[in-house]
């Protein structure tokens, strides 16, 4: 790296030490191996995803259902729309919970009862999939009496809400408060000023936050086991087991089939071009849109 | 509003009440014992968490071992060292890691880092290091190391991003003092930005922890699931998160099923308080400012 000789105006500069200098040189080399090292594995990944996934990838695929073991062919279709069945479900639930505590927090939110909700938010975001997973077995299976595609909703959705929460509060707050005071300068009640003048101007970055709760849960499997469960057929009834596409990659990467370690891939492959999208698009967004600074 | 406010608190309170309520016929079979148990045995109905403990609190450390010091190396770089065009680029692959689901990085470990680990590193592992008597036994590649290494891919993301915005808020004079002094840059680093960022830097690498003790997917595909405790780290083991990923929609019997979720139910109360740890010590740094640790 260069920068190391520093010419001060005119005066001499006793010379560092080489002991110091090496020293410099030897961490600054440190932290571009540690770059190196974190973005081998991305690479090794993307590489061996795409190069295994396209081959894999064909018409079927898309298309078909999985067929027994041993026989070739078959697909993920059922997986593929299961996943957006139940995700659409976790969306209903979560979404205007999310957007509607986010507004609170925004809002009405500047007191002691804001602060724990806060932290309650922040908190429920680190709680692990899988606990999630048991509770929403415990509140929609042991009472439906069987798996069901609502139950991964359910385990979806208290996924997304932390997520959703406070990044409306964030976009929220960069709404700029003349504009409020406008609002209720022309004599709009404050609910009113809150959903057609706040929220409407934050609309954007509170897409952006949706989106990335989207993005975060559509890969999940761990809250889906026993609460979804997973199905070889077509499905879109709320209240049955309802394939979903990491689900279907876990279930082929374990077995011992050749066959189905190909669809894994391919199935992985198709996820993650659907996330990696959401994700590129927020970004996108967020870049070229009105919050920039977020 | 109020009341969606109300239901997120009422979710966290949904959970606990849940998991307190379910676990219950295990709390009165086998109590604080429950913990310290070796037996795991469905058909018998005896139940022990140890092996399960052991194995999540090993897998978790080992990968905070590997990713601590990368996840810092990276942010270092990136905030401190890199040319201005890099630096864009660099945090975006960095947050694509945290992008990938973590079934698809089990998938990778089972078909790349496992082949790899048994047919190159472990052997060579146990010829150098054997003598310590971690790195014995078959090399079978499906072992806690493996276990351990793709939890720190997986939590090198988090810790770097939120090291990163920690490093970022250091004021600027900071760094300009250091270097009037006359120290170098690593001195400088070292002395003007690290120094300050201890605490933050402290709390990204327990929310890293937070992370690695919950994750399922990815450590349920390579750990080989063997309810053992083994010293050597190419045996073997088991995560409490695993287990549940494995037993919880075949669990035969009440009883099976109310250990399964205690098991849930520690895991929760470790990770909400790890959790609660390192947002306290984020927030002391960030000022409140919300951080983006959504992995």
């Amino acid at each position: 790296m260069p920068e190391t000789k520093k010419s001060a105006h005119g005066e001499v500069v006793p010379p560092i030490s080489l002991r110091r200098r090496f020293t410099d040189h030897f961490m600054t080399g440190m932290a571009v191996l540690t770059v190196v090292l974190v973005l081998v594995p991305l690479f090794a990944i993307f590489a061996y995803l795409v190069y295994r996934g396209v081959g894999s990838l064909n018409w079927a695929f898309l298309t078909q259902t999985p067929k027994p073991v041993g026989e070739a062919g078959g697909g993920m279709a059922n997986a593929i729309v299961g996943s957006g069945f139940i995700l659409a479900l976790a969306s209903i639930l979560g979404v205007p919970l999310g957007v509607g505590a986010g507004i609170y927090l925004a809002e009405y939110g500047r007191n002691r009862l804001g602060d724990v909700i806060r932290f309650t938010a922040d908190v429920l975001n680190g709680v692990p999939s899988i606990v999630i997973g048991i509770v929403a077995y415990s509140i929609v299976v042991l009472y439906q009496k069987h798996f069901s595609a609502l139950a991964g909703g359910v385990a979806l959705a208290i996924m997304m809400i932390p997520t959703i929460t406070r990044t409306t509060e964030e976009m929220l707050l960069l709404v700029p408060q003349a504009l409020r005071e406008a609002a209720y300068g022309l004599g709009i009640p404050r609910w009113r000023t809150t959903l057609s003048i706040t929220l409407r101007t934050a609309t954007s970055g509170v897409l952006t936050g949706i989106m990335l709760a989207f993005a975060r849960v559509a890969g999940e499997t761990a809250p889906l086991l026993f609460t979804a469960f997973g199905n070889q057929f077509w499905n879109l009834r709320v209240d049955q087991p309802t394939a979903a596409l990491p689900l279907q990659i876990f279930n082929y990467a374990i077995s011992p089939y050749d066959e189905w370690h190909r669809q894994a891939w391919a199935g992985a492959l198709v996820l993650i071009v659907l996330i990696v999208t959401a994700v590129a698009a927020v970004r996108l967004a967020v870049r070229r849109g009105t919050f920039g600074a977020a | 509003m109020l009341l969606c406010g109300l239901a997120v608190l009422g979710t966290l309170l949904l959970i606990v009440y849940e998991l307190l309520l379910r676990s219950g016929p295990s709390w009165h079979a086998f109590g604080f014992k429950f913990f310290a148990g070796h037996d795991w045995d469905p058909v018998n109905e005896k139940f022990g968490a140890l092996p399960f403990v052991y194995g999540t609190l090993v897998s978790s450390f080992l990968a905070l071992i590997i990713a601590v010091p990368l996840s810092i190396g990276v942010a270092v770089f990136t905030t401190e060292m890199c040319p201005p065009a890099l630096r864009g680029p660099l945090s975006f692959f960095v947050e694509l890691l945290a992008a990938i689901p973590s079934v698809v990085y089990g998938l990778w470990a089972i078909f790349v880092l496992v082949p790899l680990l048994s047919n190159y590193v472990q052997p060579f592992l146990s010829r150098t290091l054997g003598w310590t008597g971690f790195f014995t036994g078959p090399p079978f590649g499906i072992s806690m190391l493996a276990a351990g290494l793709i939890l720190a891919i997986m939590i090198v993301p988090i810790i770097s991003s939120i090291t990163r915005e920690v490093l970022m808020v250091v004021p600027q004079h900071q760094r300009e003092a250091a270097l009037a002094l006359g120290a170098t840059r690593w001195e400088m680093i070292r002395v003007g930005v690290l120094r300050n960022a201890r605490a933050g830097i402290m709390g990204g690498v327990i929310l890293g922890l937070g992370r690695a003790l919950g994750e399922t997917m990815a450590v349920t595909m390579v750990i080989g699931n063997r309810p053992e405790i083994a010293k050597s780290l190419f045996a073997p083991g088991y995560t409490m998160a695993s287990v549940l990923a494995n037993e919880f929609s075949e669990a035969t019997g009440d009883l099976n099923l109310a250990a399964l979720i205690e098991i849930g139910l520690a895991l929760f109360l470790v990770t909400i308080v790890v959790n609660a740890l390192a947002r306290l010590l984020v927030w002391t740094v960030t000022r409140g400012q919300p951080s983006r640790a959504n992995a």
